[in-house]
């Protein structure tokens, strides 16, 4: 077989330095490249998968052979994704460490090159992070065991608490959803499983860091939440990835379940390196009076896919997605979200802000449905975008359908600049061409921003200004 | 020199077009200089030139600053050097307010990673602000974003007033403001007028100078100093127009 050319070259003319360093491979467990049946046989195996997990993965392989490429997506680049050269399993082995002094060196000295402070680690109520395919570390604080919440990797939660898992496991997002779920419901090995009990509001944001480290390994992590009546939970994603010359997939599945007066927040900062596909498939079904909120920054990455949805399954359910992409040169985000009204006054709010640098690409895909026999039902949609530099381009397409009377949706767009005016404003008072652009992209995103954790404001600002560093000839 | 900014036969244009024909200007520290001048005279493509705006090109001369040549230097660069220029038309940045956009320009000014004390910073806005006479509450709104023009051109002050420069270069200060807003932002302008830092108003119309008393007047016609002289300079300008000017040079 000849060597065919990717049909779009990632332009990799980005300072991504603080993501450019891995160390050896050392994996007890690989699955070795491309997918078939005794793949899927060596990850069960591997992870010593109960029967109807097996079952499961194999039904899950069949729908992902057999389903195409979804032609209706934003780009062609997906073509370029070479399903046989990918490693589709990975493990450093055994069980998640309990404590930080169980955690591999290798593993540790990561962290401290991610600037994921040692103060904030103190913070957090619970770590679990997760190093390639198993989480490396995981420890909650008494106080949150005590109050009977589970946070733990989801192989320790289908494994041990079958019977809350096993219902809601894949019924948020079916596995036929699109390829990609297929994909990751064939494959998936890591993410958390976190279960709050009645009542319970959980006080610190729950937390995770992902990170690849393998060449040409595909990560496939699995989340399920499930917040049970009047219970609250935050939950924290953040992923770095170090930067390899060969393409890297990462299709996650996140499933959110919000019972009667549930809440339930999601955060993801991700900067991943500019060779990264990542194809997430995330979806919350919200119950009567219950809110999920999405809260979604994406940088980095080749091609990002990703349009968390939140179906309002009950009365009064609230829905809200916030995000915040860029793309730099060489880099397409494709984000959005999606909101399914199917109670009565239920509502949804969309705010969406995109910046495109350089060749980098920002698309807004939203789709808000509110069918007819609904009464009351609300939504608010906001698109905003950010050009920086004339090569710059950006695509909204809202798609939303509203039937029936009584229903109400609001929808607005704006396009801005950063002009040559603006930086030479700033740069006359003292700031460098990169700064002056860090601080525009930094107001245009502000008012987003302070609706997040602190520490959370704080690495996306940091986030920005190496991203404009490197943006700035 | 030491003290000085100085103008050396400086010639300038845009788009190949030359507006500053071998200009010479000297502004000491501690003194207040005006340029008086039509429109296209050349007045406002002297400010973008000094403050090193990249569409315009200098094709001659020099300026320095303390004796230092800054013509080489990135915008910033000149900034941090201590030159200031008050827009006549300032930019809108949404979403930064006023006290970050001013933390942000003197945390540029210190070394790396070196950051301003927050206390200290809102000790030190706050004092300026007072003597500005400038509400507190208008730090925290968004840098000139849907600022009346009064309010723009405060705001300048105010930032000239924090970053401490040697030399400012306040171009058409006046423009667009009401009589009220004139006075204000002269008051600000005066308060700020020592031996640390020299001056140079840009204005199309005495009636700024009646606020802002200068020094020196000269007199811009065709992107050249061709008079100069006392404050009264002004008013006699006022009186018999710049064809007097104009006549005089031809006369010569």
């Amino acid at each position: 077989m000849s060597e065919t050319e990717p049909k779009e070259k990632p332009d990799l003319a980005i300072d991504q330095d603080i993501g450019n360093f891995s160390y050896p491979e050392d994996y007890a467990f690989d699955a070795g490249t491309g997918l078939t049946d005794k793949t899927i046989d060596y990850i069960c195996d591997a992870k010593d998968d109960p029967d109807w997990v097996r079952e499961f993965r194999k039904k899950a392989l069949k729908v992902f052979q057999q389903k195409p490429l979804p032609t209706h997506w934003a780009s062609q680049d997906l073509q370029n994704i070479h399903f046989d050269d990918f490693r589709y399993y990975l493990s450093k082995g055994a069980k998640s460490k309990r404590t930080w002094d169980e955690v591999p060196d290798d593993v540790k000295r990561t962290f401290e090159r991610l600037g994921i402070p040692e103060k904030e680690r103190m913070f957090l109520a619970g770590v679990e992070a997760q190093f390639d395919s198993e989480a490396a570390y995981s420890n909650i604080k008494k106080a949150v065991e005590e109050q009977g919440v589970i946070f733990v990797g989801s192989r320790e939660g289908l494994k041990e608490h079958p019977e809350i898992f096993r219902p809601w496991f894949g019924k948020v997002i079916p596995t036929a959803d699109n390829k990609f779920s297929a994909l990751n419901s064939a494959v998936f090995s890591g993410g958390s499983f976190i279960y709050v009990p009645k009542g319970v509001k959980v006080k610190h944001p729950l937390q995770a860091y992902f990170r690849i480290n393998a060449e040409n390994f595909g990560q496939f992590e699995r989340t399920l939440i499930i917040v049970d009546e009047g219970a609250e939970v935050t939950y924290m994603e953040g992923c770095t990835a170090p930067k390899f010359d060969s393409v890297t997939l990462h299709s996650a599945v996140v499933e959110l379940v919000a019972l009667k007066g549930a809440k339930i927040q999601y955060i993801t900062v991700q900067n991943w390196s500019p060779n990264v596909f990542n194809l997430v498939t995330k979806r919350g079904i919200a119950h009567e009076e219950a809110e999920i909120k999405w809260i979604d920054c994406n940088i980095g990455s080749r091609l990002t896919m990703k349009y968390p949805g939140v179906v309002l399954k009950g009365r009064k359910a609230r829905g809200e997605v916030l995000s915040i992409a860029l793309a730099n040169n060489g880099q397409h985000q494709d984000t959005g979200a999606k909101m399914i009204h199917a109670a009565d006054e239920t509502s949804s709010n969309i705010i969406s802000k995109s910046i495109s640098i350089g060749k980098g690409r920002a698309t807004y895909r939203g789709l808000v449905h509110i069918p007819r026999h609904l009464k009351g039902c609300k939504n608010n949609t906001e698109c905003d975008a950010l050009l920086i530099n004339t090569d710059s381009r950006t695509d909204t397409y809202p798609a939303i359908v509203t039937r029936g009377e009584g229903n109400s949706v609001q929808h607005e767009a704006s396009v801005s600049k950063v002009s040559a005016e603006q930086i030479f404003y700033m740069q006359q008072r003292g700031l460098s061409e990169g700064q002056a652009m860090s601080l525009s992209v930094n107001g245009f995103v502000n008012d987003l921003v302070r609706q997040f954790p602190m520490e959370y404001s704080v690495e996306l600002k940091r986030l920005i200004d190496l991203e404009m560093e490197g943006s700035v000839g | 020199m030491k003290n000085t900014l100085e103008i050396k036969n400086l010639r300038a244009g845009i788009g190949g077009t030359e507006i500053l024909h071998s200009l010479n200007l000297t502004v000491p520290k501690g003194q207040v200089h005006a340029i008086m001048g039509k429109n296209g005279s050349g007045k406002s493509t002297l400010a973008k030139v000094m403050s090193g705006h990249p569409d315009y090109e200098v094709t001659g001369g020099d300026v320095l600053l303390d004796g230092e040549s800054i013509l080489g230097l990135e915008p910033d660069v000149r900034a941090r050097a201590g030159l200031f220029m008050a827009f006549q038309y300032p930019s809108e940045i949404p979403g930064v307010t006023i006290a970050n956009f001013l933390r942000a320009a003197l945390n540029a000014r210190r070394p790396e990673g070196e950051e301003v004390d927050a206390v200290e910073f809102y000790h030190h806005l706050y004092a300026k602000m007072d003597l500005l006479k400038i509400d507190r509450s208008f730090t925290s709104r968004a840098v000139n974003d849907g600022f009346s023009g009064g309010e723009k051109k405060r705001n300048e002050i105010l930032q000239m007033a924090m970053l401490e420069p040697k030399y400012a270069v306040l171009d058409e200060t006046d423009s667009g403001l009401d009589i009220d807003a004139l006075k204000i932002v002269s008051h600000g302008v005066n308060s700020l007028r020592g031996p640390k830092l020299g001056i140079l108003v840009i204005t199309h119309y005495q009636r700024l100078l009646d606020y802002i008393v200068p020094d020196v007047v000269h007199v811009m016609v065709g992107g050249q100093i061709v008079k100069s002289g006392p404050k009264e300079l002004a008013l006699e300008l006022e009186k018999k127009g710049y064809d007097w000017v104009e006549k005089d040079l031809v006369a010569a």
